[in-house]
């Protein structure tokens, strides 16, 4: 099985205002470094173009991020191990902060390309009903079969000496 | 678990071992250490045994294909994490609740603004003549140099960095560069660098960015 991951950025300012300039000169290198990460599968692209982002029938004030990875650890260590990170802190530079759900993952059949409506719908399911097998989080993650991943750190017991507990978060 | 860390020669391969980050053969264990093959092989089969080590069958050297032998048991550190609090103590539990409500509140610059102080509060308790890498080390960070910055090689706050990597990784870079501040030194030798199984933070090794 593979990962499916979608997030959605509300958007600050237009994307050709000076505010997210530099946002946008920062797409080349993060679409480079997203495509050549170990665990990479595919990733909605608008075309060739790396500074391009998807456009989209959803908002002219939502970025969309929509890509399909090998497994958990991978999409993490990208997102939260490489030269994303640091683009990541400065988010709120460009987007605004939502309440509401953001970041929706699913798992797929390999060779399976969904589509962004179906992505939006997970979207939309996460935020009804909360994180479950069909749409869920890093933080409330669930393993393919559709059993929760017993991870999530908050699982790592309260005694003095715990067991190991990041065992069960490196999925 | 504890216990199987007192005798000083475990301890010492315990130490070399997780100092590498890599799988270590019971050859080079032994080498490193100063110990008989046999000796190395007994503690490092104990601290297996105990969770502290994990071991595995690797080819090591050159050769492959028939006539390389047979693999060899190399060994790493476990990936659980071990804490010993008498009287009992968790600080942790309470930590993740605090990291969620930040996040909820939307308070980083309020939290790595708190991160900084506390760099600088650590700053006062170090020794003059005390190194960075001593420091960082006493720390818990595991430091070691690779291509001019030190890099660490443990995140010692693992458990929150994967609850609320956005939050705790600005904050130790936050803390990071306090502490830099307070020792007297350039706060922006601190920098996000994050690797894979490693912490977010590395810093250069001279006062150059």
């Amino acid at each position: 099985m593979h990962l499916a991951q979608l997030n959605v950025a509300h958007l600050r300012a237009p994307l050709d205002s000076p505010e997210l300039a530099d946002f946008v000169d920062l797409l080349e290198p993060i679409n480079k470094l997203s495509d050549a990460a170990p665990g990479f599968v595919w990733r909605l692209k608008e075309s060739e173009d790396p500074r391009e982002t998807v456009s989209h029938g959803y908002g002219d004030h939502l970025v969309i991020n929509f890509s399909v990875w090998a497994s958990r650890d991978e999409l993490w260590n990208f997102v939260y191990r490489s030269a994303h990170l640091p683009v990541l802190q400065r988010r709120r530079e460009w987007f605004l902060r939502v309440a509401e759900p953001y970041s929706v993952m699913w798992w797929i059949p390999e060779g399976h390309i969904p589509s962004l409506a179906e992505g939006m719908e997970r979207l939309e399911l996460l935020r009804r009903e909360g994180p479950g097998p069909a749409a869920f989080t890093f933080k409330d993650f669930y393993a393919p079969e559709g059993v929760p991943a017993s991870g999530g750190p908050s699982d790592a017991g309260s005694e003095a000496a715990s067991l190991p507990a990041a065992a069960e978060v490196r999925k | 678990m504890v216990a199987a860390l007192h005798d000083p020669v475990r301890r010492a391969v315990y130490e070399y071992v997780i100092s590498q980050g890599r799988d270590v053969g019971r050859n080079e264990a032994a080498e490193a250490v100063g110990v008989q093959r046999t000796l190395a092989a007994f503690h490092l089969d104990k601290l297996v045994e105990a969770g502290l080590l994990e071991s595995g069958f690797k080819r090591l050297g050159e050769k492959t294909g028939p006539g390389s032998g047979r693999p060899a048991k190399v060994y790493r550190r476990a990936p659980g994490e071990w804490q010993v609090s008498v009287p009992a103590r968790d600080y942790r539990t309470l930590a993740l609740v605090l990291a969620e409500a930040v996040d909820l509140l939307g308070g980083e610059d309020r939290a790595e603004e708190a991160a900084r102080r506390a760099g600088g509060r650590i700053a006062e308790r170090v020794a003059p003549d005390e190194s960075l890498e001593e420091t960082l080390r006493q720390r818990g960070y595991e430091p070691y140099a690779q291509e001019g910055r030190l890099r660490l090689r443990n995140c010692p706050f693992h458990v929150l960095a994967e609850a609320q990597p956005l939050l705790v990784c600005s904050m130790n870079l936050s803390l990071c560069r306090g502490l830099l501040e307070g020792l007297g030194q350039d706060p922006e030798r601190a920098r996000l660098d994050p690797r894979p199984g490693e912490c977010c933070v590395s810093l250069s090794i001279n006062n150059e960015n």
